[in-house]
């Protein structure tokens, strides 16, 4: 029996459904994806109680997610389980490119030395919800306070002034329970998001994949390979990518308006894959599903109590790995802010922070997998014949290869125009500017993202800071003894301070020391004043 | 202020154009188009600066000539 058909977290009745009133919890996260037992594990780590609500009882069927880029491992590493997923996962750098019927060039992308974490790794979605859900019941084991409920189908949501009403349907029948925050991880078809009657604004295009897992009985190179328009699958495209336990994974677009039963017969799909791999490749199908995307969002992330997160905010097309990768960006930014406010340190406004982050983010990611789409299906007859010049160019030309478009890697977004951000007035390196995360790099006993906590911090870079900073810790480094670190953080600067948030963006970063501007930064990075700058 | 040189700037350019028409003799519509495409790539490939091209393209684009 496959992982993903092995229930892990079954139905048991909670007390709650005996409470003659509904019982009330500070958050309740409805979705045990990637995104919600991110954030179920991320409260959980803070001692806020939280109640983790699945209509399912066992990890997503088949393959779904399958890239998770630096940041998400970086995040991984923080909720303290990024080794056993790196360990799971496979690492890769080489690829080829196909035109119609020729391979037109190979790639080799050289990740930039000095970061703890490779530039992405693939793992399929459900082995991550296993080591997700372990890491969730070893916090729980551990006494914090975290309840993953299965079979646990929410139905209604009412907003309130003071909490969120929410029925959460069993096979004992229905109970009510009182949220203080709703976090919505439910995904694209997300009920919460229907409850409270949000639609999808942006541009929604319908497009349908078929996925394929499959095992080689031989061995095969560990590569991306992609088709623009292969002989197997006229007009559309088609991805081959190394999955870990000796699977690839294949995607093949179909096109709006197919026959879905017809398209995900063996006899159908069999004879493409021939073609795909080669004649004598011997390999034997996994299984096989059809999915179909849009690319689109909702109009605003927080509504009063109610807070959404991953797909049930937004969706991607699947190249560039943006999905997965997105969403646990955003429950980054989210819970040490929902934190903040339940324990009376910022006011609630600072939940507002959440949304003027994270939108700016989900358009950047709906722009670059707009512009993937576009380039993978071009939708006029101007945009299919720049596509076959570029694909035609870069079989002899190097400089048509970036322009090469099958998915840009997902990169963390940069939040510029931050409400919670101080303004920069240093001539510092661009790619630690206040909004950025902060860069990883070697320091003597390990990599700084490891030195870095999940609080508000000073990273104090060949800067003495004399006394106690009132809120944040001191994390104090020489300068000029890590090359790379002084590379990433001072340029040309003897020394640089910089106020790092608890999601480990950069709020702030200064040349001096002056407590008073730290001060004010971190007043502002905590949402305790929004006005000045 | 405008950085695409719009003054004439190729040496022998009745050649050049002479060059250019060759170029696409005996080709059909569609292989003429996908070659003027290319040709487009390359060309800003070399130029690679994001302001002239933009201004090329609405220079090429304007119809109140």
């Amino acid at each position: 029996m496959r992982v993903f058909e092995t229930p892990l977290y079954p139905y048991e009745r909670s007390p709650d459904q005996d409470a003659s009133t509904p019982a009330r919890h500070p958050v309740v996260v409805v979705g045990a994806g990637p995104v919600g037992l991110a954030a179920a594990i991320d409260l959980a780590r803070r001692d806020i109680p939280v109640v983790l609500l699945d209509d399912n009882d066992r990890v997503s069927h088949g393959s779904r997610a399958i890239c998770f880029a630096k940041r998400a491992l970086e995040i991984f590493d923080r909720l303290g389980c990024g080794d056993g997923i790196v360990d799971h996962g496979v690492t890769w750098s080489r690829g080829k490119v196909f035109f119609r019927d020729r391979r037109i060039y190979d790639f080799d992308l050289l990740a930039e030395e000095g970061h703890r974490r490779p530039a992405f790794i693939n793992l399929q979605q459900y082995r991550l919800e296993e080591l997700l859900v372990s890491r969730l019941r070893d916090l729980r084991s551990d006494g914090r306070p975290v309840e993953l409920r299965g079979g646990s189908r929410v139905t209604r949501v009412e907003p309130g002034a003071g909490s969120v009403l929410l029925t959460v349907e069993t096979r004992d029948g229905p109970y009510r329970l009182e949220a203080e925050w709703l976090v919505a991880c439910d995904g694209a078809g997300s009920t919460v998001r229907r409850e409270l009657g949000l639609d999808f604004a942006g541009r929604v295009f319908e497009d349908n994949f078929l996925i394929a897992d499959v095992t080689m009985k031989a061995d095969f190179p560990t590569e991306r390979w992609f088709w623009f328009d292969p002989p197997f699958n006229r007009g559309q495209s088609a991805l081959l990518h190394r999955q870990p336990e000796g699977v690839w994974r294949i995607d093949l677009q179909l096109g709006p308006g197919i026959d879905r039963e017809e398209e995900q017969r063996p006899e159908k799909v069999v004879p493409r894959l021939r073609q795909m791999l080669g004649e004598d490749v011997e390999f034997e199908l996994e299984w096989i599903s059809v999915y179909t995307f849009q690319c689109a969002r909702i109009e605003r992330f927080r509504h009063g109590r109610v807070l959404f997160a991953g797909d049930a905010a937004h969706q991607v097309s699947p190249f560039g790995a943006r999905g997965a990768n997105s969403g646990l960006q955003d429950v980054d930014n989210l819970v040490w802010k929902l934190e903040r406010v339940l324990r009376g340190r910022s006011p609630d406004s600072l939940l507002d922070s959440y949304d003027a982050e994270r939108v700016p983010a989900a358009d950047e990611n709906i722009l670059n997998s707009t512009r993937s789409t576009d380039f993978i299906t071009p939708k006029s007859d101007a945009s299919r014949l720049f596509r076959d010049a570029v694909l035609d160019l870069a079989e002899t030309q190097p400089m048509a290869r970036p322009l090469v478009n099958s998915g840009r890697l997902s990169l963390p977004h940069v939040y510029v125009d931050s409400p919670l951000h101080s303004a920069d007035r240093s001539d510092l390196p661009a790619r630690t500017r206040p909004g950025s995360p902060a860069v990883d790099a070697p320091i003597d006993d390990g990599w700084l993202l490891g030195r870095l906590g999940d609080r508000f911090q000073l990273l104090a870079l060949g800067i003495d800071v004399p006394g106690e900073e009132p809120g944040l810790e001191v994390i104090s480094l020489p300068a000029g003894q890590h090359p790379l670190l002084d590379e990433r953080y001072l340029g040309e600067a003897p020394g640089a301070l910089y106020l790092l948030r608890p999601d480990q963006h950069v709020a702030a970063r200064f040349t001096g020391y002056d407590p008073d501007r730290i001060a004010a930064a971190f007043r502002r990075a905590s949402g305790q004043e929004t006005d000045a700058s | 202020m405008t950085r695409l040189r719009t003054e004439p700037n190729i040496p022998g350019g009745d050649g050049f154009y002479q060059e250019l028409l060759e170029l696409h003799q005996g080709r059909s519509k569609e292989e003429s188009e996908a070659l003027n495409a290319r040709l487009i790539l390359l060309l800003a490939n070399h130029i690679g600066d994001r302001e002239v091209l933009r201004e090329a393209m609405q220079a090429a684009a304007r119809t109140d000539r």
